[in-house]
């Protein structure tokens, strides 16, 4: 069975050094603060330090009072899993965060989506474009104000 | 010797692209020196529409993302609702959904190596053999729901009818003469020679990169690392079963091909050990609700779907629809490293590559 790790199991695998970005602790995650500067280094620490090397999915879900990005981490040598969030743009505008995609290639299409789907900007990411919908189009559909 | 680049347009709409998937392809001559992937044309917005329906309605939108392995799509969306909402299946539907995922899988399989090869230039002969046995798994099927392709079968807590009298001597028949089939369907394509030199050595898929990719499924386990959530995190009744995992040693497409091919053999073989193990009882607990209502939290069950890791992330507000539900979609995933496979290829060796990595549109732009 791959572990599922509880949020107090994964502040204890983590480096000493990233313990300040933690927001909260959660019963199956952890809330991380968007630290533009140091998001990148703790996921270059997950995948090579805590060898998470495969990112299962990122996804986001929009709760009016802010976007929340959710990464779902599997380590293929260790059979466990982690979840992060991290809480984005709770001024709902213009909300952003930095690409994992330096970091897991499997990130870009799906980073892709959430920009076209959710208007969540991924800074650094080597194409930023919309994935799915047509590049004049109006607006994020899966927002939840949006209106067709 | 170099010559002046030449950009096309492949696609949306072309025999060869499984749907309406579009390519930007640069040449110099034969050579691909860049290709862009541009997918949407089969957005539907499945999840945003999920949005709106209750959990036992978004059965029926899973059928038509992967519309080649409905039974797997809707297995991944129970499980996960099943997970949110607390809810524990009757044994007796889970042994039914196995069956049901299992035969899907050889469908699928069948569908994947019967393109592949048309896509190698072997008209048709070799694909319509295969889509003869297919065609057998959606008469079972039709006996089991009565629907071929859009199956809907699954319900929170098991399946929505019991497999009819009639059901299980075809199936035992279908497990008899499958072997044979899958030996002619071997004999006529894995050693032919034209096969071989053009499958060899082309987009080799190297492991790093694969997992670096989120590439899963057939194609990762082609490039040798051995990753089978069946195995690794066996859910419903997996962990009862036992089965081989096929794996690659290059990396290169005749590695994808032969890795689907001896996956079918392995889904005959669990199917057979479910049939044993299948006891009398209800299909489904009689106190799941019509209106499955879970209370407030968050999910995420990856399986193991013909394509690779499929996954329904799927977020309650504690209302009968969810609040957000994403799909964690393997065929796009598994399309993330298409452009780096095939730059330094020929032409030709363009859409073998795109079979040999078997995506399907409904799935891509869902």
């Amino acid at each position: 069975m791959t572990k599922e790790l509880t949020g107090n199991e994964i502040k204890s695998t983590i480096n000493d050094k990233f313990h300040e970005l933690i927001i909260s602790i959660e019963n199956d995650h952890l809330v991380i603060k968007n630290d533009n500067e140091k998001l990148l280094d703790f996921f270059n620490s997950l995948k090579n330090d805590n060898k998470y090397n495969l990112l299962s999915s990122v996804t986001s879900v929009d709760y009016m009072s802010k976007f929340v990005v959710v990464y779902h981490l599997t380590s293929i040598e260790k059979n466990e899993s982690i979840v992060i969030k991290i809480p984005c743009g709770e001024s709902r505008i213009e909300p952003s965060i930095i690409s994992v995609t330096s970091v897991w290639r499997g990130a870009e299409l799906q980073e892709r989506e959430i920009y076209d789907l959710m208007g969540i900007y991924f800074h650094n990411h080597p194409n930023m474009k919309r994935l799915l919908l047509w590049e004049n189009f109006d607006g994020h559909p899966l927002r939840k104000d949006f209106v067709s | 010797m170099s010559t002046e680049l030449v950009t096309m347009n492949i696609g949306p709409i072309h025999p060869s692209t499984h749907g309406v998937f579009r390519m930007r392809v640069t040449f110099d001559g034969e050579t691909i020196i860049d290709a862009e992937p541009i997918i949407g044309y089969l957005h539907r917005g499945s999840e945003k529409l999920a949005e709106e329906r209750t959990y036992t309605q978004i059965v029926t939108l899973t059928d038509r993302m992967d519309y080649t392995a409905s039974m797997t799509n809707n297995q991944a969306y129970i499980l996960s609702v099943e997970k949110l909402a607390g809810i524990k299946p009757a044994e007796r539907g889970v042994w039914l959904r196995m069956i049901a995922a299992e035969l899907q899988r050889i469908a699928a399989h069948s569908v994947a190596i019967g393109f592949l090869i048309n896509d190698l230039g072997a008209w048709h002969t070799p694909l319509l053999y295969l889509l003869r046995e297919r065609e057998k798994i959606l008469e079972l099927f039709e006996m089991m729901c009565g629907a071929r392709i859009t199956n809907s079968y699954l319900r929170p807590g098991g399946v929505f009818m019991d497999a009819p009298e009639e059901f299980w001597p075809s199936l035992n028949r279908f497990l008899d003469e499958m072997p044979e089939r899958l030996n002619d369907i071997e004999n006529l394509l894995t050693d032919n020679e034209i096969i071989v030199s053009r499958t060899q050595n082309v987009a080799v898929l190297d492991k790093e990169d694969a997992i670096n990719a989120s590439i899963t499924g057939p194609m990762l386990r082609a490039s040798g690392v051995d990753w089978d959530l069946r195995h690794r995190n066996p859910y419903d009744f997996y962990d009862k079963v036992s089965f081989r995992r096929p794996l690659g040693t290059v990396g290169d497409n005749n590695d994808r091909y032969l890795v689907r091919l001896h996956e079918i053999r392995e889904s005959l073989k669990i199917i057979e050990q479910c049939l044993d193990l299948i006891e009398p009882g209800p299909i489904k607990p009689d106190e799941v609700p019509f209106l499955v209502r879970p209370d407030e939290g968050d999910s995420y069950v990856p399986i193991e779907a013909p394509k690779g890791e499929l996954g329904f992330y799927l977020v309650s507000d504690g209302g009968i629809s969810p609040f957000r539900c994403h799909v964690r979609a393997p065929s796009l995933m598994n399309l993330t490293l298409l452009r780096d496979m095939v730059i330094g290829y020929k032409i030709a060796d363009l859409f073998v590559t795109f079979g040999s990595v078997d995506v399907n549109m409904g799935e891509v732009d869902r």
